[in-house]
């Protein structure tokens, strides 16, 4: 109990990037596959910034009260890391709900099966 | 022995490469077109015939180029087996070049420009192999050699050649990439490539792996050497024109799986191992069996290019069962076997082609009486004929009895009677139709009408040279002294010299 | 000098933006930017190339900022080798893209060169970084040019792309999740100092997921049996440029981070016996190679067939990290630069039929033969280069990745090569023999194309789509017979680590 207690956020993490994962895999509505997608990524963000949390530290600002001792600072690395992570993952999102704009037009539905089908059909 | 660095094998392989691509830029002038090639074909062959001294002399031309691989250098040189393909190659090849001005433009073929740069190419390919100083650089040149020849096949591009095409492919594709395979295990295994008379590999490779790499190299050069089971695409691919029958399929492309066994036993397995394995035994069976029925086949095929490539079928596994009986006579019968029956073979296809030009005849049964208009042909026809019987005076004889040695030597007398068998079997499948086309008359062939003399000269000279093989083994070009030469590297064992 | 690994993703990423605004006033002046600034990287990667040859490797850390906090650049003989083929085949493909884009996708030639660029850009970064999480942002990048490039092509095309996006968005998940996974354990991203601490934390459960998590990633990203679904309809309806950018180089930067991770980051023994991981890699590829090669074999479409062809040619490089030996690497890694230039080249030919024709289905291709001489000498060269006739390029990685078989003695994969290679030539030579035999008679053959593009067939493609196509074929033979200079000077250094 005590572990998982400690871990608790990890495995709220694991469910959510399984909750992202279903919605890729098993959603037929590509608008909902997309949706997935950010879960799953917003997932992995959270994974890195929960590794970074430090109980009882602060932002890594030289602070003269509490000198120089690195526990008393958070690690800004992960912040910094998926700071750039979700500048990608939003421009993957756009790039994704850019082409799904294209798509509703073509063939009038973001069903997949449809569209596939549509598509194997030819033009 | 002395090596000599030397750039004349890069160039006797070069010349016709550049005629290739020479040809191919002048197709719009046929005269220009083919004066390249006979021009490529002469330069070659004295390229060739220029180093025979030196090799007869025990010196040995190499050249190194590039790294095929890492330490596996594109490496050429030329030693008495290699020289003695090349050499007969190479001169048939002027002849070829002549006899096909005769033969393309009698039929008025399409697509002539194609058919001599490919022609080019395969004997740039067919010199580059004789000439490999490893098993690498060999492959290299067998597997252009496959390609190059597809073209030549589908000549003719009817849904029948194209069909027949990608049989042929399928077989040399499957030959070249076994050899592959059965080269990298060597490189692998024994760590070098380099040929070296009397063999390189050694029994510490483990007996199952050297059933492997002989498995692989006799699929490799089985296929072209037509050894049955992987002979059937040999006679479908008489679909080509004639002279690429007869160059080719008699002699360059179908030589090369026969050399190449020549370089397996001679050269990689080196005899005695290959004895020890007991593979030997297992091709020559193989090839005892082929000769046998592509004997009986031949007898029962009418058309006459269909006869011969079955007779080609045969002879190549003669030249097989010599070197696999593994004794030095053995090995010299091959060895001149691949001159002679290159020789004879070529008249025959030559006198087909002539006759199927001149006449439009392909059947042997139509051909009652053709002796009287075409005399020169059928009487070219008729010394091929004997001499692949194996009568005395003609070149067939000289080697048959070398063969017929051999077995002796090596005691296995089951083998001297195949030989026997096969050569009476010869007799009857090609005798009869010089006896009928001279004896037997017919309304269809009234007076004497030759060929164009395109292609009774080329005929006459290839006839003649058999003649004289017979007589004079030693006196053309050398060629029975190179056989010797290679024997003696391979053996150690040396002959007296001089013929029979 | 040291600033050369910057320098390259630098300027190719400079190009992107500047060709961007500069092709909003202009599009003639944003494809000019872009072809000074991929020409300028390619230079630059030669100059990389030479200065490694000389001098070592080049560290470079950006900012001025001290590895391990700071970001590093390394080119050392495996990057420069990568960076060089990725700008090389950039360059050639800018050259060849005008055209075909105004002709395949009128209206959107001011996006198209800036997204090349970056495209480049980011590939090189990938090729280039020493830095875990800086190699996801790059591929990153690249895959989001990727997108771009390949959703303009028809209207099938957006759909297969977007099934690409998800694919590639979770392998980039996977691979980013594997690096949380790597910093938390062992405190750092640069690859060099990870290579220092992996090897005390083998046993962690961390460790090992986060190598099983990065390697699924990229083999989602390099289309790695069976995680290759998303690829043939992406080749299949893309613009030809793009094809003939993306194919040749795109998947092979996932396999060259994998090889990246073997080699540099975690020891290769941790790959190899710790988590049998190479191993899994080299079964998924031997699926891959076997049905790439049967799916090719059904496809009547020329693209679709080159798709699925690269499905099994991406795993023939999977196959060399599944060897774990130095010989076999090196084939895996020699096959990168063979299939880029035999793929690219095959992709742009596709494109140059379809601009004169409009062609795409191969049981039309009849007569471009003749149509299209000089294309089709070109398209011949790839094509036996793909079957592995020698002495053409793709002979020489089979060769090695056989060579690498033996030395593992793994038959199978032994096996599977040299069946994949008659797999590949059944199906190029059926293309190739479409495209030799003469066209139709009837109207449809001259007349006019009737599957749009109003183009007619006749005439050769313009030079501007011909050189490179030609420069690729000739890039091909080149790279072939010269193999040992990139074998011996870049790779042999860069597999140094397995032969310990």
């Amino acid at each position: 109990m005590e572990f998982f207690i400690g871990r608790y956020s990890y495995y709220l993490i694991a469910a959510l990037l399984v909750v992202g994962l279903y919605g890729i895999t098993w959603k037929r509505n590509m608008l909902k596959k997309v949706i997935g997608m950010t879960v799953f990524q917003t997932a992995i963000y959270l994974f890195f910034i929960q590794g970074a949390t430090k109980i009882g530290a602060t932002i890594p600002i030289y602070d003269p009260e509490l000198g120089l001792d690195p526990v008393d600072y958070l690690n800004p690395l992960p912040h910094v890391m998926i700071l750039t992570a979700i500048v990608v993952g939003v421009a993957v999102t756009g790039i994704a709900l850019a082409l799904l704009l294209r798509i509703q037009r073509a063939y009038g539905s973001l069903d997949e099966g449809t569209v596939i089908r549509k598509m194997r059909e030819g033009r | 022995m002395e090596t000599l660095l030397d750039l004349r094998p890069l160039f006797a392989i070069l010349v016709s490469a550049a005629a290739a691509v020479a040809i191919a830029f002048t197709g719009r002038h046929p005269n220009l077109r083919e004066t390249w090639s006979v021009l490529a074909a002469v330069v070659k062959f004295l390229l060739v015939a220029s180093m025979a001294p030196g090799v007869l002399a025990g010196e040995t031309y190499e050249v190194d180029l590039v790294q095929l691989a890492p330490g596996i250098e594109l490496g050429l040189r030329v030693d008495a087996a290699g020289l003695l393909f090349a050499l007969s190659a190479s001169f048939l090849w002027i002849l070829t070049s002549f006899y096909s001005m005769g033969y393309m433009r009698g039929l008025s073929e399409h697509k002539q420009t194609r058919f001599y740069a490919m022609l080019a190419t395969c004997l740039s390919a067919t010199i580059g192999l004789c000439f490999s100083a490893n098993v690498l650089t060999f492959v290299v040149f067998y597997e252009i050699l496959s390609v190059a020849t597809y073209p030549l096949v589908i000549h003719a591009e009817s849904e029948k050649a194209w069909r027949i095409g990608r049989q042929y492919l399928i077989y040399a594709i499957t030959a070249g990439i076994a050899l592959v395979g059965g080269t990298a295990l060597i490189q692998q295994t024994a760590g070098t490539l380099d040929f070296a008379p009397g063999g390189f590999l050694d029994a510490g490779i483990g007996t199952g792996t050297l059933w492997v790499i002989f498995l692989c190299f006799f699929i490799g050069f089985g296929v072209k050497a037509g050894v049955m089971p992987l002979h059937s695409w040999l006679p479908n691919a008489m679909i080509a024109p004639t002279p690429v029958s007869a160059l080719l399929h008699a002699v360059a492309v179908v030589k090369a799986g026969v050399f190449g066994f020549v370089r397996l036993v001679g050269y990689i397995f080196g005899p005695e191992l290959l004895g020890d394995i007991g593979a030997a035994t297992v091709l020559a069976t193989f090839a005892a069996v082929t000769i046998l029925l592509a004997s009986c086949i031949a007898l029962m095929k009418d058309d006459l290019k269909a006869r011969l490539a079955y007779s080609t079928v045969g002879h190549l596994s003669y030249i097989v069962l010599g070197v696999a009986l593994l004794v030095p006579h053995a090995l010299l019968g091959a060895a001149f076997h691949m001159v002679t029956h290159a020789a004879m073979k070529i008249t025959l296809f030559f006198c087909a082609g002539a006759i199927y030009v001149h006449t439009g005849k392909k059947k042997v049964s139509e051909l009652d009486g053709i002796g009287r208009q075409m005399p020169v042909t059928l009487a070219a026809f008729g010394i091929g004929a004997v001499g692949l019987a194996g009568v005395p005076l003609v070149g067939g004889f000289v080697s048959k009895w070398y063969l017929a040695a051999g077995t002796v030597d090596a005691g296995a007398l089951v083998f001297l009677g195949v030989l026997l068998l096969s050569g009476i079997l010869n007799a009857a499948y090609l005798v009869p139709i010089v006896t009928r086309a001279f004896f037997r008359s017919s309304e269809a062939h009234p007076r004497f009408n030759e060929a164009s003399l395109f292609m009774v000269i080329p005929i006459s000279i290839t006839a003649v040279l058999s003649l004289l093989l017979g007589t004079h083994p030693d006196g053309l070009f050398r060629f029975f002294s190179v056989a010797e030469a290679m024997v003696a590297s391979v053996t150690g064992i040396s002959f007296a010299g001089g013929g029979p | 000098m040291s600033q050369i690994p910057a320098l390259i993703p630098g300027t190719l990423l400079f190009t992107a933006f500047a060709a961007l605004f500069a092709g909003l006033i202009r599009v003639s002046w944003g494809y000019a930017l872009t072809v000074l600034g991929i020409g300028t990287s390619f230079v630059i990667s030669l100059m990389g190339v030479s200065a490694v040859l000389q001098e070592g490797e080049l560290r470079y850390h950006l900012g001025g900022w001290q590895p391990p906090l700071g970001i590093e650049w390394v080119l050392d003989p495996l990057s420069a080798f990568m960076v060089t083929l990725i700008t090389g085949i950039g360059f050639t493909v800018i050259v060849y893209a005008p055209r075909s884009i105004r002709f395949e996708t009128p209206g959107k030639e001011g996006f198209f060169y800036p997204s090349i660029a970056l495209l480049l850009a980011g590939l090189a970064g990938v090729s280039l970084t020493g830095d875990v999480f800086n190699l996801y942002i790059f591929i990153e990048i690249a895959a989001l040019a990727a997108y771009a490039l390949l959703a303009v092509g028809d209207r099938r095309a957006p759909v297969a792309v977007f099934r690409y996006l998800i694919f590639g968005a979770v392998g980039g998940g996977f691979y980013l999740l594997g690096v949380g996974f790597l910093y938390y354990s062992a405190g750092t991203l640069n690859m060099a100092d990870l290579a220092e601490r992996i090897p005390e934390l083998y046993q962690s459960r961390s460790v090992i997921a986060a190598a099983v998590l990065m390697v699924t990633g990229l083999g989602l990203k390099m289309a790695l049996f069976p995680m290759h679904l998303w690829l043939p309809d992406v080749y299949n309806f893309a613009p030809s440029v793009s094809a003939g950018l993306i194919a040749p180089i795109m998947t092979k930067v996932s396999a060259y981070a994998i090889v990246r991770l073997f080699l540099d980051v975690f020891h290769p023994s941790f790959f190899v016996e710790t988590l049998p991981i190479t191993t899994l890699v080299g079964w998924l590829a031997v699926g891959g190679i076997l049905v790439g090669s049967i799916l090719a074999i059904a496809q009547s479409d020329f693209r679709r067939m080159l798709a699925y062809s690269s499905v099994g040619q991406i795993s023939y490089v999977a196959l060399g990290i599944g060897l774990a030996n130095p010989i076999g690497l090196i084939g895996g890694l020699l096959h990168i630069v063979n299939h880029a230039l035999m793929k690219g080249c095959l992709f742009l030919i596709g494109g140059n039929v379809r601009l004169r024709t409009g062609l795409v289905e191969i049981p039309r291709f009849a007569g471009l033969g003749r149509a299209m001489p000089w294309t089709m000498v070109a398209f011949t060269v790839a094509a036996l280069a793909m079957v592995g006739i020698p002495p053409t390029a793709g002979f020489f990685s089979k060769y090695y990745l056989l060579l690498g078989s033996v030395d593992a003695g793994n038959w199978i994969f032994f096996a599977v090569i040299i069946v994949s290679s008659l797999l590949s030539a059944i199906y190029f030579f059926r293309v190739l023999e479409m495209v030799y035999r003469e066209a139709p008679e009837s109207a449809e053959g001259e007349g006019g194309g009737s599957d749009g593009g109003g183009a007619h067939p006749g005439g050769e493609a313009p030079a501007s789509m011909l050189v490179p196509v030609l420069a690729l074929a000739v890039a091909i033979l080149l790279v072939g017979i010269f193999n040992v200079v990139i074998v011996d000077r870049l790779l042999e250094p860069a597999v140094a680590p397995l032969a310990e």
